[in-house]
């Protein structure tokens, strides 16, 4: 598979725009096996312990409800947190973006003297690369989430937000851990069988020895609740637990759109993000933290906030929405296409729908300065709607799709489709001209190829064209239905027998030579 | 009752089998159906595929076209539900209160050909007549936006002879999604490939839908996989009876 790649934002250096990574994700036959299984694992998981909660639809809007009144004084609840955090003993930073805050964290690492940190799961650090800053300042980063860690051990992307190795079958990770753990510490056991609690027993022992010996952890947070300044971690293997108490100094990076205003707010978000992502009723492990405790827990604590493009999101009506993402990853687990590609064909730490809608934001999609990869991505949906459906905060991806689109067409977008559409506008505008065309097509019906050259081949290289007919339905009804009086209504004149000649005569009629 | 066919121009342009069915099924229900010639189309491709700010002639043209009906009926739940959610957007765009009123004013009055028949002629067995075993494939604006439920089916049960088989995975994409399927082409069908693949699983002769430019998607693969098995429009089942068989 892909070796690592640093990212520069979220996004992963080098990538090929989405269709093209795509057809390489969609020919891997393992691949393909392992997502399906998985996701529709999951998916099911999900769907069953949503439908008993017969009040998941309150649910849902109250979230998105919370979400949105909260990012509406964003700035308010943001000094909350900082003068909570404070008073509690913490210390808060503000970064403006993914340098800024790699530079933060590198520097308190550095001024505790240590030259290792463990990790608790997060996808805002993989946003901004930390792992690849620190070790350019020679700081090593050991991921303690198990996913995580096959993925940091393989030299691998991860691929989901939830799973980040989903992407791998159990004797792939059997494979990775004989060949690597060795390598960063306590080797995997002599004989290591595939069997899932073998595989979970050896990262057990591997990680023990860090969480014991570690003397500075980084985190990131599911929430942080405004009126106490108090940061939660929402879990399921007790590692991020231990790197939350064990270690002296805890460095927290947190975007500013997880503050959650009250605890009363809290209490719906952890009944829509277990449900919604793993499936679970309620999460096996949920740490909450308040600046620091005397003779408890790490005695140094510091939270770095985060904008990175945020307030950029912030500000646009339509796209903002995707502020509301508790990170659940309920879309990417019902998403046919995700289901089919993977996370790596995105090409970026947010994979799946809502990578598609918050990675191009993030990168500036709306002042038209992100590359081809990113650009893809808001294509990179049939508009299905499943994402929509299942999300917990009733995020509209399919809307913010739609709009981003619109950004990357305004941001100069793609020449030779734009003239297509302008084309069938100019069909479109007027029946008259709809019925010529549709009549020149009928004319030279047994002159289209089964097999279509060009950009045609998108879509005959796997489907036949329809055939057209002899007679478009409008032709019908005029024939059929209505007199003459409707037929000069069409704008239909007599043209001439030979499709050229139609064409020529279509376009003269109308005064117009596009 | 004056109801107004949009046909769409996918239909209008490579399905008139399936216009001429919804004509022939809605006046054998008593209707009286006229096809307003200056309709052209709803403008959803160019919607979805981010030309959105110019489609409001076309919204125009719509509103102004469909005015005087008692309703309009579509036999496309892609297009149904751009003119329901998307024309007011696009109207509101527009910033012209004039053409957002024209558009409040006609987007109640759109239906699903299955939603016509069902809520508003009160009818379920339409009298049709197809011996066929028949899979139904819900599509996703069908099943999401339009919210057409269990109309469609409804409808399937009381066409004499027919066998509707259950499609497993039925509310899954087939992966058409406009213009997805040519600029995503391999994921469009690798998504498509697996509803073949179900539809072929269960049997049936016929795999229908409420939305002929899903099927144009799926029939393509069919033909090229050398199936066996046809697409068809619901409205052409709905139609179809012993005198003119579909
Ligand atoms: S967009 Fe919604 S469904 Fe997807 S990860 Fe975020 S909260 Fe979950």
């Amino acid at each position: 598979m892909s070796k690592a790649v640093p990212p520069t934002g979220a996004t992963f250096v080098g990538m090929p725009p989405f269709p093209r990574a795509a057809r390489d994700a969609v020919g891997d036959a393992q691949l393909r096996h392992n997502l399906r299984k998985a996701t529709h694992t999951i998916r099911d998981k999900r769907a069953v312990v949503v439908d008993e909660l017969a009040d998941w639809a309150e649910l849902r809007a109250a979230g998105a409800a919370i979400k949105d009144r909260t990012l509406r004084r964003l700035d308010e609840h943001l000094l909350a947190v900082e003068a909570a955090v404070t008073s509690a003993g913490g210390t808060v930073h503000w970064a403006a973006d993914a340098a800024e805050a790699n530079r933060i964290v590198a520097d308190l690492v550095r001024a505790t003297g240590e030259t290792e940190v463990v990790k608790v799961k997060s996808m805002v650090t993989q946003e901004i690369g930390l792992n690849e800053a620190l070790a350019a300042e020679g700081i090593r980063a050991y991921e303690t989430d198990l996913a995580e860690l096959i993925v940091q051990l393989g030299e691998d992307l991860p691929s989901h937000i939830l799973v980040p190795a989903i992407h791998r079958n159990r004797a792939e990770i059997r494979e990775i851990f004989v060949r690597e753990m060795g390598e960063w510490g306590v080797p995997a056991p002599a004989g290591l069988t595939d069997e899932p609690a073998a595989l979970a027993e050896a990262a057990r022992r591997h990680l023990r020895e860090r969480f014991l010996s570690a003397k500075v952890a980084v985190s990131g947070a599911n929430f942080v609740v405004a009126e106490t300044g108090t940061l939660v971690v929402v879990e399921s293997e007790g590692n991020g637990r231990m790197c939350l108490t064990l270690p002296e100094t805890l460095i927290s990076v947190v975007g500013i759109e997880k503050v959650v205003p009250t605890w009363a707010d809290l209490e719906v978000f952890l009944q829509l993000l277990p449900r919604s992502s793993t499936g679970e009723r309620m999460n096996p492990y949920t740490s909450m933290w308040t600046g620091v405790t005397p003779g408890d827990g790490p005695q140094d604590f510091h939270l770095v906030l985060l904008d990175n493009g945020r307030t950029d999101v912030l500000a646009d009506r339509t796209g903002r929405q995707a502020l509301r993402c508790i990170r659940c990853s309920a879309c990417l687990n019902v998403c046919p296409v995700y289901e089919r590609t993977g996370g790596h064909a995105y090409g970026s730490v947010y994979p799946g729908p809502i990578g598609a809608i918050l990675v191009p934001q993030l990168g500036g999609v709306a002042t038209g300065k992100v590359d081809a990869q990113t650009a893809s991505l808001p294509y990179a949906s049939s508009l299905c709607g499943a994402c929509y459906e299942v999300c917990p905060v009733a995020i509209d991806i399919p809307e913010v799709l739609v709009h981003l689109r619109e950004q990357v067409v305004e941001g100069g977008g793609h020449r030779a489709e734009k003239a297509a559409m302008r084309a069938a506008e100019w069909v479109l505008d007027d029946p008259g001209r709809l019925r010529r065309v549709q009549r020149l097509a009928a004319r030279s019906r047994k002159l289209i190829p089964k097999r279509a050259p060009g950009p045609g081949a998108a879509w005959t290289d796997s489907r036949s064209i329809p055939a057209v007919p002899a007679e478009s339905f409008r032709d019908w009804w005029v024939r059929e239905r209505s007199g003459p009086a409707d037929t000069a209504q069409a704008g239909v004149r007599p043209t001439g027998s030979a499709p050229a000649a139609a064409v020529v005569e279509a376009r003269e009629s109308e005064g117009e030579g596009r | 009752m004056r109801v107004g066919l949009f046909i769409t121009c996918v239909n209008d342009t490579l399905y008139p089998r399936t216009g001429r069915a919804v004509v022939r099924l809605l006046e054998r229900l008593g209707c009286e159906v006229d096809f307003p010639l200056a309709q052209t189309c709803c403008g959803q491709m160019h919607w979805n595929t981010g030309y959105g700010p110019r489609i409001e002639p076309m919204v125009r043209r719509f509103a102004d076209t469909f005015a005087g009906y008692d309703a309009v009926v579509t036999p496309s739940g892609s297009c149904g539900a751009m003119i329901r959610d998307n024309h007011p957007r696009a109207a509101a765009r527009a910033q012209d209160p004039t053409l957002a009123a024209d558009v409040a004013a006609v987007v109640p009055k759109v239906y699903d050909l299955t939603e016509f028949i069902v809520d508003v002629l009160g009818v379920t067995d339409v009298g049709a007549y197809f011996p066929h075993k028949v899979a139904y494939h819900p599509t996703c604006h069908s099943q999401r936006l339009m919210k057409l439920g269990d109309r469609p089916t409804a409808l399937l049960r009381e066409v004499r002879g027919l066998e509707l088989l259950g499609l497993p995975g039925e509310q899954e994409c087939c992966g058409f999604g406009g213009t997805f399927a040519v600029k995503n082409p391999d994921v469009s069908t690798a998504m498509g490939a697996d509803k073949v693949r179900h539809a072929a699983g269960t049997g049936a002769e016929v795999l229908c839908a409420a939305d002929n430019s899903c099927l144009m998607h799926i029939g393509g693969l069919m033909d090229r996989q050398r199936t066996g098995m046809r697409v068809l429009h619901l409205a052409e089942i709905l139609a179809s009876t012993e005198k003119e068989p579909a």
